[in-house]
């Protein structure tokens, strides 16, 4: 009985092992991101505009902010996926490191200015609504400081990785600064909690859930998610096109460039 | 794993753990400067420099605020300790009672706070002001209804008391 | 939103929400075009280099 038990994971094991290899081929990452990406890209578009029509026009007002609470609906998606695209490169800077797998540093790369651009409409939207409601653009209280630090993480490490020409040299590089990089995700999303901030604290994810009316909150996990898809259709376009360039000696490149 | 991987994956890691201890040390080092402001408790036990320039937050005290032209007079309270605080200037638009706050400015001799600055600090809630409005009627119904048990209570206590 | 005028004036907030939905347009259309014009020429300029190599 323990002895079968004990096959089974082995196997699963394996043959998440052999689809992971078989990811990591360039040439079956090509085929399968060309297969995915008009999905996430048109679904991110359908629950886009579904997300804007709820959020900007059916939404109610806020009994506080009346409709300048409505920069919400992608202030907060941008600040999450700020801090979900950084762990995603780092993350896929990590594999690439430690295992020397190409494909993981295609990811990172790809990730970073799909990264940086959130970021800075996280920082743009987050100013434009705290003027209005704060009285004032910018403070430099912890959140929002460890917010304009990410994205120079970011634009560190695009700048880095322009400067370096050999693309694997490059890789080991951009994914160290990235790794050093990490310790400023927990510092921004617990900064609300740790110090007194002017920014508030967490609305959705909280103790006693969501602390936001029903009308309110469907609009914003709508954008959360065509933002998140938005992301990996337009990360996927990125790193496709970087295999591309990266196997070209490769025969199967030759056909699919060849092909009109 | 080769022993190559092995050396990759512990440099890795003790990149990260390394400078994660690093920046928590000093974080921890420089927790004061990393408070945008200070409470009003900070404020009454000294902690907040007193002469030169710092921010204090808290809530506008309910009845406190009272205009004179162009300058207003309030109190800011954590619920335990309250500060003065005089500005002149404009404020934001959600300034009003019970709404938090963070100014910037410094004591005075007389320990009022001189503020330059006024920035609201608005709560993590967002609702329809009907919503709102009903919440309100609802809390003030359920708070009638908790005085109006204690004087039931206390005159029960009271008649007990005298028997 | 009760009325179109309403839409547009954001009680009064406008200039605010309006300029964030902005920016946020602008950014995500420069990462949908910047990506797709990348791959248009590296396509091109590899099979350029195919052609190249073997005439």
């Amino acid at each position: 009985m323990a002895q079968r038990e004990a096959v089974i994971p082995a196997t699963t094991t394996r043959r998440l092992w052999t689809w992971f290899h078989r990811l990591a081929s360039p040439r079956y990452f090509y085929e399968l991101a060309g297969r995915l990406i008009p999905w996430f890209g048109w679904a991110a578009a359908v629950l886009l505009a579904a997300g804007l029509y709820g959020g900007l026009w059916l939404a109610p007002p806020d009994y506080q902010q009346g409709d300048a609470y409505r920069i919400i609906f992608i202030h907060v998606p941008a600040a999450w996926m700020s801090l979900f695209a950084y762990v995603a490169m780092a993350g896929a800077g990590f594999i690439g490191l430690v295992w020397r797998i190409k494909l993981a540093e295609v990811v990172a790369r790809a990730c970073a200015p799909l990264g940086a651009s959130f970021t800075l409409l996280a920082l743009c939207t987050g100013s434009l609504w705290g003027k209005p409601m704060w009285g004032a653009y910018w403070v430099w209280d912890a959140r929002l400081t460890s917010e304009l630090v990410l994205l120079f993480l970011y634009l560190g490490y695009i700048a880095l990785d322009a400067a370096i020409e050999d693309r694997r040299k490059a890789a080991r590089a951009t994914s160290v600064l990235a790794l050093v990089g990490v310790v400023d995700i927990p510092i921004i999303h617990y900064s609300v909690e740790w110090w007194h901030t002017l920014h508030q604290g967490p609305t959705v994810f909280k103790l006693g859930g969501p602390s936001i009316s029903l009308d309110m909150l469907v609009p914003l996990l709508l954008m959360v998610v065509a933002f998140k898809l938005f992301f990996f259709a337009m990360m996927l376009v990125r790193a496709r096109t970087e295999v591309l360039e990266r196997e070209v000696n490769s025969a199967w490149v030759r056909e699919v460039v060849g092909e009109p | 794993m080769t022993p190559k991987r092995r050396r990759r994956l512990i440099f890795a890691v003790l990149l990260v753990s390394g400078i994660g201890t690093a920046v928590a040390l000093g974080a921890y080092a420089f927790r004061q400067n990393l408070f945008y402001f200070y409470s009003p408790t900070q404020v009454a036990e000294g902690d907040a420099p007193r002469n030169h320039v710092f921010r204090v937050g808290g809530l506008v005290e309910k009845g406190s605020v009272k205009r004179d032209g162009m300058t207003v007079h309030f109190v800011v309270t954590d619920t335990e300790k309250s500060v003065p605080i005089v500005y002149t200037g404009i404020l934001p638009d959600l300034f009003r009672e019970g709404q938090g706050i963070v100014a910037e400015g410094r004591l005075n001799r007389s320990g009022e706070f001189v503020a330059t600055q006024v920035l609201a600090k608005h709560d993590s809630t967002y609702m329809p002001p009907e919503v709102a409005r009903a919440l309100k009627r609802a809390h003030e119904r359920e708070a009638a209804a908790a005085r109006a048990k204690l004087a039931q209570e206390a005159a029960r206590a009271a008649g007990a008391g005298g028997r | 939103m009760k009325s179109f005028h309403e839409f547009i004036t954001m009680g009064g907030f406008a200039f605010y929400v309006w300029t964030s939905y902005a920016i946020f347009a602008a950014i995500f259309a420069w990462n949908v075009i910047q990506p797709l014009v990348h791959r248009r020429r590296v396509r091109e300029r590899l099979a350029r280099r195919l052609r190249r190599m073997q005439p």
